[in-house]
């Protein structure tokens, strides 16, 4: 099996709601992913599941997803633990809230890295700050030391990816990871993700809102409306000739603000 | 503490952008600690004049007085003459007024006076009491600590489960329970049906200290154990939780490392008003063990009008929850760094 990520007829539901379903599609090592819907149409859930962070009440209750050629509906805790963080790095659509508030972020960025592998904390600290660096946050010591309310947003958002990023995952799952940053950091960011799929053929699959970062990355573009696949395909294909009256819509919706000429 | 008000201060420190620069610089912080500390210090002076006047009014209010509470303890009835000549003696004949303005010149001067019951000097009969209160106090929180912490998280980890009702249930059943019920029960069986423990207290000694302790723990666990679960699952519900399950790291450690520092914040709230409440003497459960603590002496001395004696208490009173309550404001500053001394500037 060369696929690194597949879904299989997945059906997600919480406490019996069926939110996500019927949603096949699969990932290649190295290969971005865009998602699109809107609110509420199941973005978050599909990911989610395969990050295994459904909450009590949600779970997959059909198909499969598998992973690296192994089911992770089947495994057991403890392999899941080892993909978790190290295989597979989630980054929040809220960052800062991913965090404990009450540890610092160094604290919570070495406590997941001596999960994973042995290494000192001084090594840690050195490489999260090279990744915090990368992502356009010189004052490493500080934000290490920092508590995360003692952040703004758009800091808590990059530690949050450099957190994701932090074991060189052959997957990462981003949910909305710009929408919280200026315009520069998002370059930032989205330059970072290329070139992790370029240096360590990191796959990503990429929920968002924003069809220019779509078209500027994604490789595949998934649209989902109401839990159910609405179009599925190559990125140019799907965003440049949409089949599905939904796609249409949605791309038509991307608001276009004109400035007005004043005449002086 | 409710969560909202904590995530509301939250937002305020995030706002205080000034807090950022440099507050962590231990000069500078450790200096505000200082300096709240003496300000809470010298709030304690007003608190001390306000509250020993306010008993010293109710006291009066109350009606009858030394005297004659004194006489009629002795079944003694006494002529008028020699009630008035007793008074003199004490100056309860003088204006309320005065009456509390003499007691408040000795107290300044730090003379706490003698009993009007006994004639023995205050200070010294309150302080005699003291290790009796402090011994019950320690044991019945580290009791309670000790039953309902672990308690309370195992029934918030196995939520609606047996393990959870049946905590539910006995905790419940813990706080029906009347303190004076329990102490009987465990007189009963401790005492008399398995004599381990003595019935009344010989002095204040680790092994009669037991029963009390558990009396006063048995009630306060009931309690803490519904506290502590409904703690836990607020912060089970975070999204923080997931967010490092989605990191790889296992269940245990997010309990015991971030779940628990965030409820310490709760669990040290309960503690502080138990601590408080304690120190001030069990009244009913010091009289059922005839236990020598404060509580009992303080009950007593109201029953006999000991005016020195309840000023006394009063006082001990006020600085145990001036006290307590700095130790606590310090300390939720340190466990919840989102949490801001009151009223600090930076």
């Amino acid at each position: 099996m060369d696929k690194l990520l597949s879904y299989d007829k997945v059906e997600i539901s919480y406490g019996g709601k069926t939110v996500v379903r019927d949603v096949s599609f699969s990932l290649e090592p190295g290969e971005i992913l865009g998602i699109v819907g809107e609110s509420g149409s199941g973005k978050s859930s599909v990911i989610r599941a395969a990050a295994g962070i459904l909450g009590t009440a949600g779970k997959v209750s059909k198909g499969d997803i598998s992973f690296q050629g192994s089911s992770l509906l089947d495994l057991p805790e403890k392999e899941l633990r080892k993909i978790r963080g190290a295989q597979i790095g989630m980054i929040f659509q809220n960052a800062a809230a991913s965090l404990c508030p009450v540890r610092t972020i160094g604290d919570q960025i070495c406590e997941c890295m001596s999960a994973h592998r042995k290494m000192t904390k001084g090594e840690t600290r050195e490489r999260a700050g090279e990744l915090f660096r990368r992502l356009g946050l010189p004052d490493t010591e500080r934000i290490l030391d920092s508590y995360p309310f003692e952040l703004s947003g758009g800091m808590n958002q990059r530690v949050g990816i450099a957190a994701a990023m932090l074991l060189d995952p052959a997957l990462i799952l981003a949910d909305e990871p710009t929408s919280a940053l200026d315009v520069t950091s998002q370059r930032k960011v989205l330059e970072e993700m290329c070139t992790l799929r370029e240096v360590y053929g990191t796959a990503i699959i990429l929920v968002t809102h924003n069809m220019g970062v779509l078209s500027a990355l994604a490789d595949t573009v998934l649209v989902l409306r109401q839990g159910r696949i609405e179009e599925y395909g190559g990125a140019e294909q799907v965003l440049n000739h949409p089949r599905a009256e939904y796609t249409k819509e949605l791309l038509a919706a991307v608001p276009r603000l004109k400035r007005v000429q004043r005449r002086m | 503490m409710r969560k909202s008000d904590r995530r509301d201060m939250g937002k305020v420190g995030r706002q205080g952008k000034r807090r950022k620069a440099g507050y962590w610089s231990s000069g500078r912080s450790s200096r505000n600690i200082w300096r709240y500390i003496i300000r809470r210090l010298l709030l304690l002076i007003p608190v001390l004049f306000g509250i020993t006047f306010l008993s010293f009014a109710v006291i009066q209010l109350a009606g009858s007085d030394a005297v004659l509470q004194k006489a009629d303890a002795a079944g003694l009835t006494l002529s008028q003459e020699v009630i008035e000549a007793q008074r003199a003696e004490l100056g309860l004949d003088r204006p309320f007024l005065i009456q509390y303005l003499s007691w408040l010149g000795d107290f300044l001067r730090g003379d706490l006076g003698v009993s009007y019951v006994t004639g023995n000097d205050v200070f010294s009969t309150f302080v005699s009491r003291l290790p009796a209160t402090l011994l019950l106090t320690g044991m019945a929180v580290l009791l309670t600590v000790a039953v309902s912490v672990p308690l309370g998280i195992l029934a918030a980890v196995r939520q609606n489960r047996f393990t959870d009702y049946l905590i539910r249930v006995s905790s419940f059943i813990g706080n029906s329970l009347p303190n004076f019920l329990v102490a009987i029960i465990l007189m009963y069986l401790f005492s008399i049906r398995f004599p381990v423990f003595p019935v009344v207290s010989d002095g204040a000694g680790l092994k009669s200290a037991v029963l009390p302790a558990v009396t006063l723990a048995i009630a306060m666990s009931s309690k803490y154990v519904r506290q502590v679960r409904a703690a836990v699952l607020d912060e089970l519900g975070q999204e923080y939780v997931l967010g490092e399950k989605a990191r790889g790291i296992r269940f245990s450690a997010t309990l015991w490392k971030s779940v628990m520092r965030a409820c310490l914040v709760t669990i040290l709230t309960l503690l502080a008003l138990s601590v408080g409440s304690l120190l001030g003497g069990t009244a009913v459960v010091e009289t059922i063990f005839m236990w020598d603590g404060v509580g009992k002496l303080a009950a007593d001395a109201i029953q006999m009008r000991d005016y020195p004696l309840i000023q006394a208490y009063v006082v001990w009173m006020a600085v145990i929850y001036v006290g307590i309550n700095l130790v606590t404001d310090i300390l939720y500053h340190i466990l919840d760094p989102r949490i801001r001394l009151g009223g600090e500037e930076v």
